[in-house]
C-alpha cells in the first residue's frame, strides 16, 4: 500500500515531539503544567502564562496508535471502570495508575487540571477521577450548550466570567502577573495558524484535494489544537499550505488516483489506523472533508480568535466554534455542506463503541442522507482505542461492499 | 462452449456454482469449509468440474465471494458476498427489490436496484443473535438436527416467547421453557418468530420494498420463512437452488468479466457460420 507520509508529516512529527519533549522536561524541572481537554479549548490562557499543556486524550491516542492501549484498558477494568465506559478514559486511567505520569515519567504531574468541556459527563468524572488520583486542583468550567445557532450575550459573559477566575488561579500557581498583551500575541499567534488550516482544508475542494482531510488531518490537528497560540504552529501551517498549494498546481494527491471523494464522521480506529486507512485506499476513496478534524475547533466558516478581544472570543471558540458544543442537527448540516461544497461522492459513518454520547443518533444520520439527501452513506462501527472491538473482515467486507456498489452506480450513470 | 465459475467460501459452507455461457447453471458443489480454508475453495471448484465433466482449464473466469473469498487462491477477482447475493436474487427472481440473506453467522438486509445493483444494505454487527448460528443452538439443546427445527416449529399451537435473542442466552432460556413441560413446536416457533422479529428491524433500517428474496442456507428452513412472510405480510421469493445464491452471483459476475476480456483482447473469437455485422 502507499506510502502516505509527506513532508507535513514529518514537520508535525517534528513539533508534537518537542512538545512531548517539554512535558518530560517540566515532569523532571517541576515547570507549571495544566490537564486540558482539545475540545474548545482556552490553551491560549496556559501558553500566556508559560503553562505546558497536557492533552490526556491526545496521551490515550498516542498509546493506541502504538497499539499498547489494551494492557491499560483491561487495568482500569480491573479497577472497576465498566467495559462500556470511554476506552481514552480507560486507558489514561490505566497509563496513570502504571506510573506514566510523574517526576520519573514522560509527562509530569499537572499543577492544575482544567476540564473546559462539560457537555460529556464521562469527561467531566475522568478529570474528577484524574484530580483525585494526582491530587492535583480541579478547575471545571462551565460552557453553556450551543442551543440555538448563536449563543447568547450572557452566555459569552459568563465563560468569560469564568476565564477572568481560571487567570487568576493561573496567577496563584505560576506567581506571575496576568499580561494581557502577551495574550494578545498569542491569540494572534492562533489566528494565523487558524488561517493555514482553513486554507489547507479549503484546497481539497480540488480534484484531486492535495491531501486526505481525515487520515492526514490527524498530524494537522497537533498542531491546530495542542499546540495553537505558538509560533511553531504558525509556521507549520504557513509551510503546510505551500506545499499543499504545490500540489494542487501539480495535481498531487495523496494516492495515485482519486476515485471517490468522501466526507468522513466520526474519530478513527486508532489502534488499526493504518490498516483502516488501507481499506479506503484499495478503492482511491480520499476523504476531502471530515467532522473529525473539527473536534477542536471549526475554523472553514470564517471563526478567527482575535486579539482585539481576546476572552470574548475564547468564549466564543469554546461555546460556538467547536464539533462537541453543537446539537446534532447542526453537525448534520456541517456535514451537508461538506457533502455539497466539497463534492463529496459519499459520506462514512465510522461509529464509536465506547462512546455513545457522540455515536447515538449517528443511524437517523445514516437514514437522513440515505433517505433525505441521497448521499450514499456508509456506517461502520468499532472503536478510537479499544481494539477489542474491531473486527478486520467484517470492517473490509462492509467497505468493500459499499465501494462495488458506488463503482456499479457510476458505470451505470456513465453509460446513460 | 464459454464457461465461468464463482465460489462462495462461507463460515459454515463452501458453495460454488458452474454457469456457461448462455447463462445456465452446469453444475454445483457445496462442501463444510471446515478449518482449512483454500483446500475447501479448492474442492468446491473441483466438484464443479468433475460434475460438469470439463477440464479445469475450461473455466474462463472464477469469481471468489463469501467470509473465505482471499483464499480462493486459484480465482480471478474477489467479490463481496453482498454484491453477489444482490446479483444472484436478481438473476433468479428479477422483480426482486430486497434481499434477506440468513447466513451461518451474518445476518443481511439488501435494498437492490432494477439492475440487480446493491442500493444499500444493512448487517448485524459483532453478534450472532438472529443469524442461523441462533437456530443451530435451539436444535442441539433440543437434540434435533438442524433440517428438522422448521417443520417441527409449524406444529406449534401456543409460541413461547423468548426473553433473549442472544446466541448463548438462547439455550438456558430453552431449557427453562422444558423445566415447564413446554412442548418443542412451541419452542421452536418462538425462536423462529425471535429471528423473525430481528431481521424485519435490520430491513426497516434499508427501507422495505417487495418484491422480497431470500438467500442463504437458513431459506431451507421451512419454519423461518413462514414465520417471516408472516411478519412482512407477504410472500418471500424462495428457490430451490437459494443457498446458492451468492455462488450464482459471483459466477455471473465471472462470466460479464469473461465475455469482456474475450471481447477486449479478441482471443475468444470463434469462426463459423456468416457475419456480415459486427456489434
Amino acid at each position: 500500500m502507499a506510502d502516505y507520509k509527506g513532508t507535513v508529516h514529518e514537520h508535525s512529527k517534528r513539533i508534537m515531539g518537542a512538545w512531548y519533549d517539554t512535558l518530560a522536561q517540566a515532569a523532571k524541572t517541576g515547570a507549571p503544567s495544566a490537564y486540558i481537554m482539545i475540545t474548545g479549548n482556552c490553551v491560549e490562557i496556559l501558553r500566556a502564562f508559560d503553562i505546558a499543556p497536557i492533552f490526556p486524550e491526545v496521551n490515550a491516542l498516542q498509546l493506541a496508535i502504538r497499539k499498547q492501549s489494551l494492557p491499560l484498558i483491561l487495568k482500569s477494568e480491573e479497577m472497576g471502570y465498566s467495559s462500556d465506559n470511554c476506552a481514552y478514559v480507560k486507558a489514561d486511567v490505566g497509563y496513570t495508575m502504571e506510573g506514566g505520569i510523574g517526576k520519573d515519567a514522560k509527562i509530569p504531574t499537572p499543577n492544575l487540571i482544567v476540564c473546559n468541556f462539560v457537555g460529556c459527563n464521562v469527561y467531566i468524572k475522568w478529570f474528577e477521577h484524574s484530580a483525585e488520583f494526582l491530587k492535583a486542583p480541579l478547575f471545571m468550567i462551565d460552557v453553556p450548550f450551543l442551543r440555538e445557532k448563536e449563543p447568547s450575550k450572557e452566555d459569552i459573559t459568563y465563560v468569560v466570567a469564568q476565564l477572568k477566575e481560571l487567570i487568576a488561579t493561573c496567577e496563584k500557581i505560576t506567581g506571575k502577573k496576568f499580561d494581557i498583551d502577551r495574550l494578545r500575541e498569542v491569540c494572534a499567534l492562533s489566528r494565523r495558524a487558524e488561517e493555514g488550516w482553513a486554507r489547507a482544508k479549503d484546497l481539497c475542494k480540488n480534484r484531486p484535494a492535495p491531501f486526505d482531510a481525515y487520515f492526514d488531518s490527524i498530524n494537522m490537528m497537533g498542531p491546530i489544537n495542542v499546540l495553537r497560540g505558538s509560533t511553531d504552529a504558525a509556521d507549520f501551517f504557513d509551510a503546510a499550505v505551500q506545499e499543499f498549494e504545490a500540489d494542487v498546481a501539480a495535481k498531487r494527491g495523496p494516492l495515485p488516483e482519486e476515485k471517490f471523494r468522501l466526507v468522513i464522521e466520526g474519530p478513527p480506529p486508532y489502534p488499526y489506523y493504518r490498516s483502516f486507512r488501507d481499506l479506503f485506499a484499495a478503492w482511491g476513496a480520499v476523504a476531502v472533508q471530515s467532522t473529525y478534524s473539527t473536534v477542536g475547533g471549526i475554523w472553514e466558516w470564517g471563526y478567527r480568535h482575535d486579539p482585539e478581544r481576546p476572552l470574548e472570543s475564547i468564549a466564543e471558540h469554546m461555546i460556538v466554534h467547536n464539533l462537541c458544543n453543537r446539537s446534532l442537527l447542526e453537525r448534520y448540516s456541517q456535514i451537508r455542506r461538506y457533502v455539497e461544497e466539497w463534492k463529496a461522492d459519499a459520506l462514512v459513518i465510522h461509529s464509536i463503541k465506547s462512546c455513545r454520547l457522540f455515536s447515538a443518533g449517528q443511524g437517523d444520520m445514516r437514514d437522513y442522507f440515505v433517505g433525505e439527501r441521497h448521499v450514499p452513506t456508509l456506517l461502520v462501527e468499532s472503536d478510537l482505542e479499544d481494539p477489542r472491538y474491531y473486527a478486520h473482515a467484517q470492517m473490509k467486507n462492509r467497505i468493500d461492499a459499499f465501494f462495488e456498489s458506488l463503482e456499479h452506480r457510476r458505470i451505470v450513470s456513465m453509460s446513460v | 462452449m464459454l464457461y465461468a465459475a464463482g465460489v462462495d467460501v462461507g463460515s459454515t459452507q463452501t458453495k460454488a456454482i458452474l454457469i456457461d455461457g448462455r447463462r445456465a447453471i452446469a453444475a454445483r458443489g457445496l462442501v463444510d469449509t471446515g478449518a482449512n480454508v483454500s483446500r475447501a475453495a479448492e474442492r468446491g471448484f473441483e466438484t464443479l468440474c468433475r460434475e460438469a465433466g470439463i477440464d479445469r482449464k475450461e473455466v474462463a473466469y472464477v469469481v471468489g465471494t463469501g467470509y473465505g473469498r482471499y483464499k480462493v487462491t486459484f480465482g480471478d477477482a474477489q467479490i463481496t458476498e453482498i454484491t453477489c447475493h444482490a446479483r444472484g436474487a436478481h438473476f433468479l427472481f428479477p422483480t426482486t427489490r430486497t434481499v434477506i440473506d440468513i447466513g451461518g453467522q451474518d445476518t443481511k438486509a439488501i435494498r437492490v436496484g432494477p439492475a440487480g445493483d446493491v442500493v444499500d444494505f444493512s448487517m448485524n454487527d459483532k453478534c450472532a443473535a438472529g443469524t442461523g448460528r441462533f437456530l443451530s443452538a435451539a436444535a442441539e439443546v433440543l437434540d434435533m438436527k438442524l433440517d428438522e427445527i422448521g417443520p417441527v416449529s409449524l406444529k406449534a399451537t401456543d409460541p413461547v416467547r423468548l426473553s433473549s435473542v442472544c446466541t448463548v442466552f438462547v439455550e438456558s432460556d430453552i431449557m427453562s421453557y422444558l423445566a415447564q413441560d413446554r412442548t418443542p413446536p412451541d419452542i421452536l416457533a418462538g425462536v423462529h418468530q425471535s429471528i423473525a422479529t430481528r431481521t424485519i428491524a435490520l430491513l426497516r433500517r434499508i427501507g422495505m420494498e417487495p418484491e422480497y428474496t431470500m438467500t442463504g442456507g437458513v431459506a431451507r428452513n421451512i419454519g423461518m420463512v413462514k414465520s417471516i412472510e408472516e411478519k412482512l405480510g407477504t410472500t418471500l421469493n424462495v428457490s430451490a437452488d437459494s443457498h446458492f445464491i451468492g455462488a450464482i452471483g459471483a459466477a455471473l459476475f465471472a462470466l460479464e468479466r469473461a465475455e469482456a476480456a474475450g471481447r477486449k483482447d479478441g482471443v475468444k473469437v470463434e469462426l463459423g457460420g456468416w457475419v456480415d455485422d459486427a456489434p
